[in-house]
C-alpha cells in the first residue's frame, strides 16, 4: 500500500513552542539565565528537565506558566502568543495548565489544605458550593490528604504540603501540568507515590477528565524519572540540551548528565 | 559659602524616592480602582466573604479600644475645657468645641491612627511574608489577580471599618464629654447640651465626616497593601516595609485631612 493511501496520522500541533527563547531570572528580569531555547512540546507529551541547583529550572518553569515574559524570542502556548499577552488572555492561558511549586509548594498559609484546594474552582467557576466540596473531597482522597483537610499549612509536614500544592494545581483539570522540582527534600515512600501518581496522570485519569495530561517536570535528580516513554533535556550553564527518549539518556555522555544521575553510591 | 556635594546629593537622592514612591503608590491606586470596577461582578462568591472579613477586622474588632478611646477623649476635652469656659462664662460653646474637636477632628484622625495600628501594620506583614514566600505567585499561576483576591476587600473592608468606628467613636466622646461635665457640677442639663451639638452640627459636616473617613481607610489600605504587594520582598525586607507604609499612612492622612479643613474655612 502507497503512502498517498494510507498517511501516517498526522502530528498534533505543539501545545507549547519556544523559539530562540531567552530566559530571565524573575528577581532581575533584566538578566538572562538561559541562552537560548528551541523546543516544542506536543500534547500528551512527558518531558523532564534535570539542571542543578542555580540552573535555572524555576524561572524557566514561571515562564511556562506565564509569570515572566521572555527576555527575547517567541513562547506560543496553546496557538497564542505569550510575548506580548496581557490581561485576560494571559489569565486564559494560565487556567489550562497548573503549576507545582518547589520547596513546599507554595500554598496559602491563611487558608486551610481544603480552602487552598478549593480556592481555583471558587474564584473561576460558577459551582454550586456541593459540587466544588465534592471536587475537593475527590482530591483529598486522590493525594491522601483527607486528615489534614481542615488544618492550616503550618501544622503539616513539607511531604504532604507538596500534596497539597499538586492537588491545589489539579483542581481546574489542566491540560498541561508544570512540576517545578517536586521531589526535593521528600522522604523515599512520598517520591515513589509521586511518581505513581505522575505514570497515571500522564496515561490519562479520572481526576483530568481522562485524558492523559502533558506533563513537564524539573529535577536535580534525573534517578526516580527514568522510564520509558519520557522525554529529556538539560540546563546547565545558561544553555538548554533536548536529550531526547530514555535510551538517548543512556548514550549521552554530558558530563553534568552523568552527575545528574549518578547514585551517593557511584552506581 | 558654598553648599556640600554631599547635602545635594543627599537631598536629591531624596527627593528622587519620594518621587518614585509618589508615582508607584498613585499607579497602584489606579490599578485597584481599574480592577474594582472591572471586576465587580468576578469571583463575587470568593471577595464577599473577603470584604465582610475585612470589615469585621477594621469596624468592629477594634470597638472596645475605640470606645476606650472615647472615653479618654470625652475627658480630655471636656475635662479641660469646662473649668476654663466656667470661669470665662462661656458654657454655652462646650458643644461647639465638641463638635470642632471630635467630629470634624480627632475623631477620624484618631480612629485611622488606630486601625493603621492594629490592622494596617498587620497587612504589611501578611502581605509582605505572603510575597517572600511566592504565595502571590501562586495566585498568579492559578489565574487569581492578586490586586481583586487581596487588596479590593482590603480597601472596602477598610473604608467602612474606619467610617463606622469613627461614628462609635464621636458618639462615645460626645456622651462621656457630657459625662466629664455633669461629674464637675456644670450646670448643663442634657437637653441643653444635645441643643448645642445639634445647633453646630451641619449637613457638610456629616458628609466631610463620611468622606474623609473612608478616604483615610483607602489611604492606610492602598498604602499598606502596596509595601506589602508591589515590590518583591526578602523575608527580612517585611520589617522595613512596615514601618515605611506607617509613615507614609500618617502622612498622607493628615494632607488629606488639611485637605478638608480648607473645604471647611472655604465652605
Amino acid at each position: 500500500m502507497s503512502e498517498t493511501e494510507n498517511p501516517a496520522p498526522p502530528a498534533a500541533a505543539p501545545i507549547l513552542e519556544l523559539n530562540q527563547v531567552a530566559v530571565t531570572a524573575r528577581r532581575d528580569p533584566a538578566t538572562p539565565v538561559i541562552g537560548q531555547i528551541d523546543w516544542c512540546v506536543r500534547p500528551g507529551e512527558f518531558w523532564v528537565i534535570g539542571g542543578m541547583h542555580g540552573s535555572g529550572k524555576s524561572d524557566f518553569m514561571a515562564m511556562l506558566a506565564g509569570l515572566s515574559r521572555p527576555h527575547r524570542g517567541s513562547y506560543r502556548l496553546f496557538g497564542g502568543e505569550m510575548s506580548g499577552t496581557t490581561g485576560e488572555e494571559l489569565l486564559a492561558g494560565r487556567r489550562r495548565l497548573g503549576l507545582v511549586f518547589d520547596n513546599g509548594g507554595r500554598i496559602f498559609n491563611h487558608l486551610t489544605v481544603a480552602e487552598n484546594i478549593a480556592l481555583p474552582a471558587r474564584y473561576h467557576q460558577q459551582m454550586p458550593p456541593e459540587e466544588i466540596t465534592a471536587r475537593v473531597q475527590v482530591l483529598l482522597d486522590a493525594t491522601e490528604l483527607g486528615s489534614w483537610a481542615h488544618q492550616t499549612p503550618g501544622g503539616i509536614s513539607r511531604n504532604w504540603r507538596q500534596r497539597v500544592g499538586l492537588a491545589r494545581a489539579l483542581a481546574l483539570q489542566p491540560e498541561v501540568l508544570l512540576l517545578d522540582n517536586p521531589l526535593a527534600g521528600l522522604d523515599p515512600r512520598h517520591v515513589r507515590w509521586w511518581m505513581d501518581f505522575v505514570a497515571r496522570l500522564a496515561a490519562g485519569d479520572a481526576l483530568t477528565g481522562g485524558r492523559p495530561v502533558t506533563l513537564i517536570a524539573t529535577t536535580d535528580d534525573l534517578r526516580p524519572w527514568r522510564k520509558a516513554g519520557r522525554q529529556f533535556a538539560t540546563l546547565h550553564d545558561g544553555s538548554w540540551h533536548t536529550i531526547g527518549p530514555m535510551p538517548a539518556v543512556g548514550n549521552d555522555t554530558t558530563p553534568m548528565l552523568r552527575e545528574l544521575l549518578v547514585t551517593e553510591t557511584g552506581e | 559659602m558654598p553648599v556640600p556635594r554631599s547635602l545635594v546629593r543627599f537631598i536629591g537622592r531624596k527627593l528622587l524616592e519620594l518621587i518614585r514612591t509618589v508615582q508607584g503608590l498613585g499607579a497602584f491606586a489606579l490599578i485597584t480602582l481599574g480592577v474594582f470596577f472591572s471586576k465587580f461582578n468576578v469571583a463575587r462568591e470568593v471577595i464577599r466573604p473577603m470584604i465582610v472579613t475585612q470589615i469585621t477586622r477594621a469596624g468592629l474588632k477594634p470597638l472596645g479600644m475605640v470606645l476606650f478611646l472615647a472615653a479618654a477623649l470625652g475627658l480630655v476635652v471636656i475635662g479641660q475645657m469646662v473649668s476654663l469656659f466656667t470661669r470665662l462664662g462661656a458654657n454655652e460653646y462646650l458643644g461647639l468645641v465638641m463638635v470642632t474637636t471630635v467630629v470634624r477632628e480627632l475623631g477620624p484622625l484618631l480612629t485611622a491612627l488606630l486601625v493603621l495600628s492594629r490592622v494596617g501594620t498587620a497587612n504589611v506583614i501578611e502581605l509582605g511574608t505572603a510575597r517572600a514566600l511566592g504565595e502571590i505567585e501562586a495566585l498568579e499561576a492559578l489565574g487569581i489577580d492578586p490586586v481583586h483576591y487581596l487588596v479590593v476587600p482590603r480597601v472596602i473592608g477598610m473604608a467602612l471599618g474606619i467610617f463606622s468606628l469613627t461614628v462609635y467613636l464621636i458618639l462615645g466622646a460626645l456622651a462621656s464629654g457630657y459625662l466629664w461635665a455633669f461629674l464637675q457640677d456644670v450646670p448643663l442639663r442634657p437637653g441643653d447640651y444635645v441643643r448645642q451639638l445639634a445647633g453646630a452640627l451641619h449637613g457638610l459636616d456629616f458628609i466631610i465626616l463620611a468622606l474623609k473617613t473612608c478616604g483615610f481607610g483607602a489611604i492606610i489600605a492602598i498604602v499598606t497593601c502596596y509595601h506589602g504587594l508591589a515590590r518583591p520582598l526578602r523575608l527580612e525586607e517585611v520589617a522595613g516595609a512596615t514601618i515605611r507604609a506607617v509613615a507614609q499612612s500618617v502622612i498622607l492622612c493628615v494632607f488629606l485631612d488639611a485637605f478638608f479643613i480648607l473645604i471647611y474655612l472655604l465652605a
